[in-house]
């Protein structure tokens, strides 16, 4: 990587680090909700379908500093955190996962319910019928057929993880080599004069890992495809 | 025995069936669509709940309201055959039969798997994914899977209702042969009649959701009550009957029935084995005296039960007893011109070539309680 400079590299590295550990984070917790707006029924459901579909709606910087005052060293839940496990999110990349997984996240749960909801219900009660009991079948029936709808999500959701800016700035700050992501590097570089050049660098390099993501998306699509058995 | 009595209201229509029947051989379920069918084996299956109920299949409840017994799906040990064969389409044909099977207590497991890849004919589709094969070959799968997990009771909701007249000839001699080797119980739905002619053995007939009338497949079918229920099929007459005799110079067959002995032609089944003979109704014909000279081999001396006076069509049916109810059709006025009439003693003749390897089926006659719904 001689063409990059440390401070791409750096950034790079640590972008595809926070991207990859929102993913961690949210995916399962993405996979219930998903489920539970598609398969369950309750009073309240719309009010919980609002409240996952937020940080959609609202400007990053509010999430960025809804989450300072939970998370922060000094938060309700962050202070707790802290004193019980000592993990601090406040000023760390951890925090940055935190933050662009949270933003992400409306957008990978309407993937998968999306998938969840084309899912042949009689299949599953097949599989009761043979044996196989309800956590059973999520796992060797459901899980499997929406395996494609599961990787479109957790792809968008990198890709947006991957562009977070408000609501980690907000949150983490600007710390190079710890909360510095590709878009705040970016950023730093406009603020200061001569900048242009090394941000129209970075603007190359996302858009190379944009278009990366999205062909190892469609190459992991068909062979997940090809294993259920349908055309390529 | 299986013991059912459940209620469920969907909407302005409500399923209210009770009923009794053997566990040795197949039990038909037939109706019309929308009469509640396919409702009353989801609820034997346990993929519908009943709002109050109770189901006992051979000692083991599996659904008591009153005592708030519901045994879940995977537990019930019956064996589902959906219309749609349902095999799942990340699994190949090998996965597909094993996942029950895999999930069934080794103890338990009494149905082999070479066994059932080789009655079913399925040995070259094994490494196949399901959507390679074709509408009978899933079919084939789907009751290899239901099979090996070894079932109390083996529910299939028209398993043949998707597939084409050719698939249905291909897949019938599987069920047949199902009955035969593995000795497994079958509760059988169907809307096609002549299908349960040829299978079943015993019939419930379901009628918006209620249980019409339950018998044996040859008093059912022999009812002329029934007829606005079991609706348009080829009317004929379905006798129990036992290979007697073989006759190699003439290529013959031998079949004691109640009422006497049948000819026809030539059939594999071994001396003493159980078939069940259908003879349509128009392959039959009447005569008032002993008829001379005539080239039917079975002429059978009865009396007339009943003649079928409401339909104006230019055939009539006439049920005889020969000894066993048979149906004749013939034409109205052939039954003005001999003055045919209720007690009448008739002499019928049944051609030995009308009846058939698709007229015959191998059998094991089993009776059914004929406890009467309220």
């Amino acid at each position: 990587m001689d063409f990059l400079t440390p401070i791409e590299i750096e950034a790079v590295v640590l972008s595809t680090r926070v991207a990859v550990w929102a993913m961690i984070w949210s995916l399962p917790l993405a996979i219930a909700a998903a489920w539970v707006l598609a398969r369950c029924d309750f009073p309240g459901k719309s009010l919980l379908d609002g409240l996952i579909h937020l940080p959609l709606v609202l400007p990053p910087v509010v999430v960025g500093y809804v989450l300072l005052v939970a998370l922060g060293r000094k938060g309700v839940v962050g202070a707790w955190l802290y004193d019980l496990f000592g993990i601090s999110f406040a000023f760390s990349w951890r925090g940055a996962a935190i933050a662009s997984g949270l933003i992400a996240f409306p957008l990978v749960v309407r993937a998968i319910r999306l998938s969840l909801e084309g899912v042949d219900r009689r299949l599953e009660d097949a599989a009761r019928t043979l044996g196989a009991s309800p956590l059973g079948v999520f796992f060797t029936i459901t899980l499997p057929l929406i395996a494609p709808g599961i990787l479109a999500g957790a792809i968008l959701g990198f890709a947006r993880s991957l562009s977070e800016f408000g609501a980690t700035i907000t949150f983490v700050s600007n710390i190079p080599g710890e909360t510095r992501t590709l878009p705040i590097a970016l950023y730093s570089f406009t603020q200061v004069p001569g900048g242009e050049a090394a941000a129209t660098r970075l603007v190359v390099i996302a858009i190379v890992i944009a278009f990366a993501a999205l062909a190892a998306s469609e190459i992991l699509a068909r062979r997940l495809q090809r294993r259920m058995g349908g055309a390529p | 025995m299986i013991s059912v009595d459940i209620t469920r209201r969907l909407g302005s229509f409500t399923l209210a069936a009770k009923f009794e029947t053997d566990t040795r051989g197949i039990t038909a379920i037939f109706g019309r669509s929308g009469a509640g069918k396919t409702s009353i084996v989801n609820v034997l299956a346990g993929l519908l709940q009943p709002h109050s109920g109770r189901i006992e299949i051979d000692g083991h409840i599996l659904l008591d309201t009153a005592k708030r017994i519901n045994v879940p799906p995977e537990k019930r040990r019956l064996g589902y055959v959906f219309q749609e064969s349902r095999l799942f389409p990340h699994y190949s044909v090998q996965r597909n039969l094993t996942y029950g099977m895999r999930r069934t207590p080794e103890a338990e497991r009494r149905v082999n798997f070479d066994d059932v890849v080789a009655v079913l004919g399925i040995e070259a589709l094994l490494e196949r994914k399901p959507r390679s094969l074709s509408g009978g070959e899933r079919q084939r799968v789907a009751l290899g899977r239901a099979l090996l997990t070894s079932p109390n009771l083996l529910l299939m909701d028209e398993p043949l209702a998707s597939l084409d007249t050719a698939r249905k000839q291909e897949i019938l001699p599987f069920i047949e042969r199902l009955r035969d080797h593995f000795d497994i119980p079958i509760v059988y739905v169907s809307h096609d009649m002549d299908e349960i002619i040829r299978l079943a053995d015993n019939l419930i007939l379901i009628d918006d959701g209620r249980v019409a009338a339950m018998g044996s497949v040859e008093d059912l079918t022999s009812r002329l009550d029934l007829r606005p229920l079991t609706g348009r099929y080829e009317a004929g007459s379905v006798i129990a009957a036992e290979v007697t005799a073989h006759d190699d110079e003439f290529s013959l067959t031998e079949l004691a029935f109640a009422g006497g002995a049948f000819r026809l032609p030539r059939i594999d089944n071994p001396l003493g084995a159980q078939v069940r003979v259908r003879i349509r109704a128009r392959d039959v014909s009447l005569a008032l005296s002993r008829p001379e000279g005539v080239s039917e081999l079975n002429v059978f001396e009865g009396r007339i039960m009943e003649i079928d006076h409401t339909q104006s069509a230019p055939q009539i049916d006439i049920r005889v007893d020969i000894g066993v109810p048979l149906w004749v059709r013939i034409t109205r006025r052939a039954a003005h011109d001999l003055e045919l009439r209720e007690g009448s003693k008739v002499y019928t003749l049944v051609k030995s070539t009308s009846i058939d390897r698709q007229t015959l089926s191998t059998q094991k006659t089993v009776p059914l309680s004929t406890e009467e719904t309220p």
